[in-house]
């Protein structure tokens, strides 16, 4: 029987070896498609699939332009307007890009025998520090100056300041890595718990073929394919869901420095 | 050991998903109307707690696997 190897599912090898090349700032880049690459490439490749052929305009939409607009009111209505108000229409597109891309990653990852691209750190640190640096280039383009503000909120006397500010700051900086791993931390989590619970299906049957009193392994290895099948629902829903919260966040952290003048 | 002990860190954050799942709920219960407006938050919440308990899962997952 192979070992046990909850890890191996994460691991990244090369499917098309492509020679490296020096790239100035970031040094020797490796341009190798490796299995990450590829799942992200056809994760990509979905979404704009499924757009371009969903995306017809018509006036009585068909089922899957129903189903492209009902996601993206999701990210219109239900995230970008009530959370940053008229004035977060122009992010529209990045954060519904970022939703739908995490949550097609997030989905084809849980197919078997498929990769998960967002259980790579580097993936959502990406992803994450993205966010983070448009929020600061935004803040800085709305409020110039006054982004700092952001730092110090109204209302609070000298002393308190001189604690608060401290805080917000670290906050400010440790929301990119909260972002980063939050999804990274979920994706990993689940798919090892999934990972243990299919082996325990195998290892406990082998064990109840010992006959006797081991017998009794069948019920717990059934007991395990059950679990295994509610796991898969639970990581369904918390692939949607963490697309869903990593989207809001982003609208929440927009929301701050686009309304940072009129306290929204 | 280390790891399995770093997992305890995890209490915290079922217990505040408790909280908050719960209180949102009775919330709920007691305005319905207004239960689909506090969605967002609710989930938002949600991110925010759970970033905590995930915290202790990555500190467990790094004692586990990196090497020093």
């Amino acid at each position: 029987m192979a070992a046990i190897e909850p890890m191996n599912q994460f691991l990244i090898h090369k499917l098309v070896a492509l020679p490296a090349v020096d790239v100035p700032v970031l040094g020797h880049v490796d341009l190798s498609i490796t299995n990450s690459v590829a799942f992200m490439m056809i994760s990509a490749a979905i979404i704009a699939v499924f757009f371009l052929s969903a995306a017809r305009g018509a006036v009585v939409p068909g089922r899957m332009q129903a189903l492209a607009e009902t996601l993206y009111d999701l990210v219109d209505k239900g995230l970008t307007g009530p959370m940053i108000g008229d004035r977060g229409r122009p992010f529209v597109p990045f954060i519904f890009t970022l939703f739908a891309l995490i949550a097609v990653m997030n989905i084809i990852g849980l197919a078997p025998g498929s990769f998960t691209v967002t259980s790579q750190l580097a993936v959502t640190a990406t992803l994450a520090l993205m966010t983070f640096l448009i929020v600061i280039v935004v803040g800085f383009a709305r409020n110039g100056l006054g982004f700092f503000k952001l730092f110090a909120p109204s209302g609070v006397g000298i002393g308190m300041l001189l604690i608060l500010v401290p805080i917000e700051v670290i906050s400010f900086f440790m929301r990119p890595v909260t972002l980063a791993m939050r999804l990274f931390g979920n994706m990993v989590g689940g798919h090892v718990v999934m990972y243990m619970f299919a082996t325990f299906i195998i290892s406990l049957g082998a064990f109840a073929m010992h006959g006797g009193l081991a017998s009794l392994g069948f019920l717990a290895s059934g007991l395990s394919l059950v679990m295994v099948i509610a796991l898969m629902i639970l990581e369904l829903i918390v692939a949607g869901l963490q697309a869903f919260v990593f989207a809001s966040l982003t609208c929440t952290y927009l929301s701050d420095v686009v309304n940072l003048d009129h306290g929204h | 050991m280390g790891a399995g002990l770093a997992m305890t860190g995890m209490i915290g954050a079922g217990a505040g998903l408790g909280i908050l799942f719960g209180n949102y709920l009775q919330a709920a219960m007691r305005n319905p109307s207004a239960a689909a407006g506090e969605r967002p938050m609710l989930l938002l919440g949600f991110a925010v707690t759970e970033a905590l308990g995930i915290f202790s899962l990555v500190v467990a997952l790094i004692i586990l696997f990196v090497k020093v």
